[in-house]
Parts: C-alpha cells; sequence; structure tokens
C-alpha cells in the first residue's frame, strides 16, 4: 500500500480541490486496503470507476507502482473525518478482473456493472455482473481506447467519417 | 443452502419458463430465505447470470405465490425511462429491479472527442433539471487541473446561479410529486413558479435549459443589468408560495397518509448503498457537501442543513421544500454581498479575448480562432470534484493527458446511484406506493443513464 500525496500523481497540489489522498493499491491487496480503509472510518463507498491508458500509457505514478492498460478507481469518503481517499488499482489488459466491492460496500453493485459495461473489467464475485447502460446483446466495450467512435449507416447520407 | 452455493455455475433444468427475449432471459431468480439473500435483495441485485441457479434448491411452491409485474420503461410516472421489475405478493412488493440504460448515449465518450472549451455543452445535458450543477462541478474539476484561481464576482455568481437551479430542480420535483400523488393543482403550481427562475436564467444565459453559462475559467456572461430586482421578485414570490404549498400538501390528511412511513430507508442502509442528497438527509445524517466540504463560497453564507428522521416519503418531501427556503436565504445574502469585478479570470490561456478586441487586433482575433479550434491544454494529472446537486453528490472524475481534449470524463451521477436505494424503499410497502417512492428518489434519466 503505497500512500502519496495528489501532487505525486500529477495533479497541481495549490488547488484545494485537490488535496484528496491518493492510495495506489496492488490487484492482490485490492480488497484488503479498502476494507483496512472501510475499518479506518471511510463508510461510503461514493464512486467507482475505470480508465484505460492505452493510448497514454506514460503517465506520473509513484515508485513500484507499474503502469498497466486499466486502472480501477474507488472513491471512498468519510462522513465523520469529512475527508476523501482515491484508491487507484492498475489492472493489465491480459486478465481484466479485480474483486468485487459488493461485500464491502452493496453501494458499488451499479457501479462496477457500470465499469463493466463500459470498460470490460470483471468484478470477481459480484453477484450480477451484467451490462448495465448498453443493450446485453451489445458487443464491446464502448469506452475502451481501442472502441472506435463509429457512425450507424444512415439511409439518405452519403456523409464522411467523424471529425 | 450456503451463500456460495449460488454462485457454482451448473445449468439448472428450469423448472419455470423464462421468457427469451432480444435483451437476454428476462426474469428473476428465486427468492430465498436468510440473511445473505435479503440483504442482496435489497441491494438490488435479482437476477443472477444464467446457469448460476441450483434449481433443486428453489422452493417452488413459494414462488407461485408472487408474481412479477413489469414497471415501465414507458409509464408516466417512471420520470423517464425508468423500467422496473416488481415482485409482488398480493399488493406487497417483495424484491425490485431498476432496469436502467434506455437514455444512454455515450456521453463520457463524447467528452473525450470534445475540448475543455466545448465539454460544458456536453455535460450539461446530463441531467437536465439541474444544468448549472452539471457545468459547475465540469469546470471546477479542469480548473483544479489548471490551477486557476477565479475571480470573486464569478465564484458569486456560480454560487447565485446554482441556487437558483437547484430552487428550479426542486419546484419541478415538488410538481411532479404532487403529479404522482394525484395532486394536478400541485403540477401547475410548480411548474409556474419554475418559470419564474428559468425566465432569468433565459434573460442572462440565453437559454432557458442547456446553459453552458458555467465554463472553465469562469462565467459566460456578466448579470443583467437589473437583476437585483429579478431576484428580489424571485425571492419574495417562491418564499411566499413555499406557504402555500404547505396549506395545500404538507397539514393535508390525504398527502400524509400518502407519503408518511411509506418508503422508509435507514441510515445504515443509505449509507451502505451509497446514497447522497435528499435521501441520506431524510435519515437524519446531516451531510450536505455545501456545509460538510465547502466549495465555491459556501463557507462564507449562512444556510440550515434540513435533515429529517425517520426516512420516509414525508421526510423528503420536506426536506425539498425546506431546501427551496433555505436556498432563497441564500440567494438573499448573494444578492446582498455580490462583490464587483471580473465575471472570468483573465488569464489569456483559457478566456478567449473580448469580442470588440476581435475587429482591432489581428493577434486576438488569432488567439480566439485557436481558442474556439483547438481548445486551451491542461497539464497532466487527474482529479475527483463533487458539488452538492439537488440530488446528491455530483462528482467528476476528469484524467487530463496534457492535451486540450479529456482523456477520461467519469460523472458520478447522484440519480444513478440513489436509485439502487429503491429496492430497499420498496420491499414490503404496497405496489400503490411503488409510484410515490419513485418520486421521492427524484431521478433524472438523463443523468442514470448519461
Amino acid at each position: 500500500m503505497t500512500l502519496a500525496a495528489a501532487d505525486e500523481s500529477g495533479a497541481p497540489a495549490d488547488s484545494a480541490q485537490n488535496k484528496d489522498a491518493v492510495v495506489f493499491a496492488s490487484r492482490r491487496d485490492y480488497h484488503a486496503t479498502v476494507a483496512e480503509l472501510k475499518a479506518t472510518g471511510f463508510e461510503m463507498c461514493v464512486d467507482l470507476c475505470a480508465v484505460d491508458y492505452l493510448s497514454h500509457p506514460v503517465r506520473r505514478l509513484p515508485d513500484g507502482v507499474a503502469p498497466e492498460r486499466f486502472e480501477v478507481v474507488v472513491n471512498l469518503l468519510s462522513l465523520s473525518e469529512k475527508r476523501r481517499v482515491r484508491v487507484r488499482v492498475q489492472v493489465p489488459e491480459s486478465d481484466p478482473s479485480v474483486p468485487t466491492l459488493f461485500d464491502l460496500y452493496p453501494g458499488t453493485e451499479a457501479m462496477e456493472r457500470e465499469a463493466y459495461d463500459m470498460l470490460g473489467i470483471y468484478f470477481q464475485g459480484h453477484p450480477d455482473l451484467t451490462r448495465i447502460l448498453m443493450p446485453e446483446d451489445w458487443e464491446g466495450h464502448p469506452l475502451r481506447k481501442d472502441y472506435g467512435v463509429g457512425r450507424v449507416p444512415v439511409q439518405f447520407k452519403d456523409a464522411p467519417g467523424p471529425r | 443452502m450456503s451463500d456460495d452455493d449460488r454462485f457454482i455455475t451448473r445449468v439448472p433444468a428450469r423448472p419455470w419458463s423464462a421468457a427469451e427475449t432480444s435483451e437476454g432471459r428476462q426474469e428473476l431468480i428465486p427468492a430465498s430465505s436468510g440473511a445473505a439473500s435479503l440483504e442482496r435483495s435489497v441491494g438490488s441485485v435479482l437476477r443472477l447470470p444464467e446457469g448460476a441457479v441450483d434449481s433443486g434448491q428453489i422452493d417452488i411452491e413459494r414462488d407461485d405465490e408472487t408474481m412479477i409485474i413489469n414497471m415501465g420503461p414507458q409509464h408516466p410516472s417512471t420520470h423517464g425511462v425508468l423500467r422496473l421489475m416488481l415482485e409482488l405478493e398480493g399488493e406487497t412488493v417483495l424484491r425490485t429491479k431498476p432496469v436502467v440504460g434506455y437514455l444512454h448515449t455515450g456521453m463520457e465518450k463524447t467528452g473525450e472527442e470534445l475540448t475543455y472549451v466545448q465539454g460544458a455543452t456536453n455535460v450539461t445535458r446530463m441531467d437536465y433539471l439541474s444544468p448549472l450543477h452539471n457545468e459547475l462541478v465540469f469546470s471546477l474539476a479542469t480548473e483544479a487541473l489548471l490551477g486557476v484561481e477565479l475571480p470573486a464576482r464569478a465564484v458569486w455568481i456560480r454560487m447565485l446561479m446554482c441556487e437558483l437551479n437547484r430552487v428550479s430542480s426542486h419546484l419541478m420535483w415538488m410538481a411532479t410529486n404532487g403529479m404522482d400523488l394525484g395532486s394536478t393543482s400541485m403540477m401547475i403550481y410548480g411548474f409556474r413558479e419554475r418559470e419564474l427562475v428559468l425566465e432569468f436564467f433565459q434573460k442572462t444565459t440565453g437559454l432557458r435549459m442547456n446553459h453552458n453559462y458555467i465554463r472553465p475559467g469562469g462565467v459566460a456572461a456578466d448579470l443583467p443589468d437589473g437583476w437585483e430586482d429579478d431576484i428580489e421578485i424571485i425571492c419574495d414570490t417562491v418564499v411566499a408560495r413555499t406557504y402555500e404549498y404547505d396549506e395545500l400538501l404538507t397539514g393535508q390528511p390525504i398527502f400524509r397518509e400518502r407519503t408518511e412511513a411509506v418508503g422508509n430507508i435507514t441510515a445504515e442502509t443509505a449509507v451502505a448503498l451509497s446514497a447522497t442528497g435528499p435521501i441520506l438527509r431524510s435519515t437524519g445524517v446531516p451531510w450536505d457537501l455545501r456545509r460538510a466540504m465547502p466549495y465555491l463560497a459556501y463557507d462564507e453564507v449562512e444556510f440550515d442543513v434540513i435533515v429529517g428522521t425517520y426516512g420516509d416519503n414525508f421526510d423528503r418531501y420536506s426536506i425539498r421544500l425546506n431546501e427551496i427556503r433555505e436556498s432563497i436565504r441564500i440567494i438573499r445574502q448573494i444578492a446582498e454581498r455580490m462583490p464587483l469585478g471580473d465575471y472570468r479570470v483573465q488569464d489569456a490561456k483559457v478566456t478567449p479575448p473580448p469580442r470588440r478586441r476581435i475587429d482591432e487586433s489581428m493577434e486576438a482575433l488569432i488567439h480566439h480562432f485557436k481558442m474556439f479550434t483547438e481548445g486551451f491544454r491542461v497539464p497532466e494529472g487527474e482529479v475527483y470534484v463533487a458539488v452538492e446537486s439537488p440530488r446528491g453528490e455530483l462528482g467528476c472524475y476528469l484524467v487530463s493527458d496534457g492535451t486540450s481534449k479529456p482523456y477520461r470524463m467519469h460523472i458520478r451521477g447522484p440519480s444513478f446511484v440513489n436509485l439502487q436505494t429503491l429496492p430497499a424503499m420498496l420491499r414490503g410497502g404496497l405496489i400503490a406506493d411503488a409510484v410515490a417512492v419513485i418520486s421521492s428518489v427524484d431521478p433524472v434519466m438523463g443523468e442514470v443513464d448519461r
């Protein structure tokens, strides 16, 4: 578990909005790290999302954190201490899966489904890992960087491609 | 049946016939008793992946007594295109599964294709009842990455507009909630008062909705001449009308019977399900980001955080009604203390040159052109910013790779997360109250599906 201030992750440190602590967890101790944070007073998991760093592989990470293609970002909130912490986990392309947080925070149910739907991250142990926003028979994960912003052919337009 | 058994993959011979549709099997998994199962069903998880249920363990007798009905996505009271699968035992709701995605237009993906200058036009269309909050959270996130400091007037104009937007959003909620409960007068009144606020928005921003008014670096235009008088009229009228709502609804026995002790939720459940906004506050948790983690200049104005006690529909109604009054209180303070000065940051990097300079200076013309074609570059980094929208915590997670377009823009929509509380609120209640409970969550489908 590597604790880093926000400025090490590349963001400017002078802004007041940017003071959230960032924790880099490995995939192996991701669940344990979040459980530990929950025990120290982070009662709510406010947000969970994933990022595909395919076309931006070089980014500022603290020493000892090897960049991978995907990253799962969990935002925890402590209502009692009024602070936030962000847990960032590197997830390799070859095996895009992390343990679910559903057992710790049932509120992550929809968020994990969204991350699965949009980026194809598998949350092991999630009770209902199905698509939530896209139709169930949709192929591909739209927010992946190699998923082209295509266009649906329309009847009367022999129009050029997107911008 | 132990908890883990449910996830063992076997191919069951299903005794019931589940309809195969183009969207896969449309069914609820069989319920079982036990604490783990209960927790899972109030966590809105009703359907397991195909083949994950052992048919030998299913109590078919019990299954026969329940009925599954489908509500929506085309239903006048589902606030857009929300679909619910309700499991009923007689008239009592057992389990609920919200099915969303009917309005999904891939706005997060679109956001990656637009520059930071254009980005606000995209996010403002998410939560169409509080567009200014969407713009605000996107602009705050961009500014946090840029590290720019806003002039005081820009901050206070933003606060003024956001509070007016909170009033209009809550008025809209009062209207639709009234309609859901059969009070069509309330619907007319709510829309009537909202129109006052929208007229002011139109005067200031040029549009009634989807303003693109709050932009990275400040706001698009200064307040119109005589804005203090307009604000005065809005404040006086809306406050007076809230007391009329009290007469119409708050004290009315029929309304109270339909809302009190309906759709209860406890603080523990609300926190566990990540609910924010009026739902969390109705359970007695005084959590309001304006107070708890002040942004803009909310630490300089006086207001009360309204909390409920029982976590029922009536508490959520009173919270929203009183939040209108609190917002008006904030608006009056802002109108009194509005500082003079610039309404956008005087940093040529993020602010286009004023219109009159374009006519006389070639550099200004080039600068203007570059600003609106290429946009400005934002330093590499990632940031999460949250504001209190009328529905709860509206967050924006922004990743920049140093170019003029966001590398990843994730919006944490409060309605999307708050919808997860529906199964917990509806459980054990009557199907007739379901409409009122959906309404009290105040979901805006544009934000849920994004």
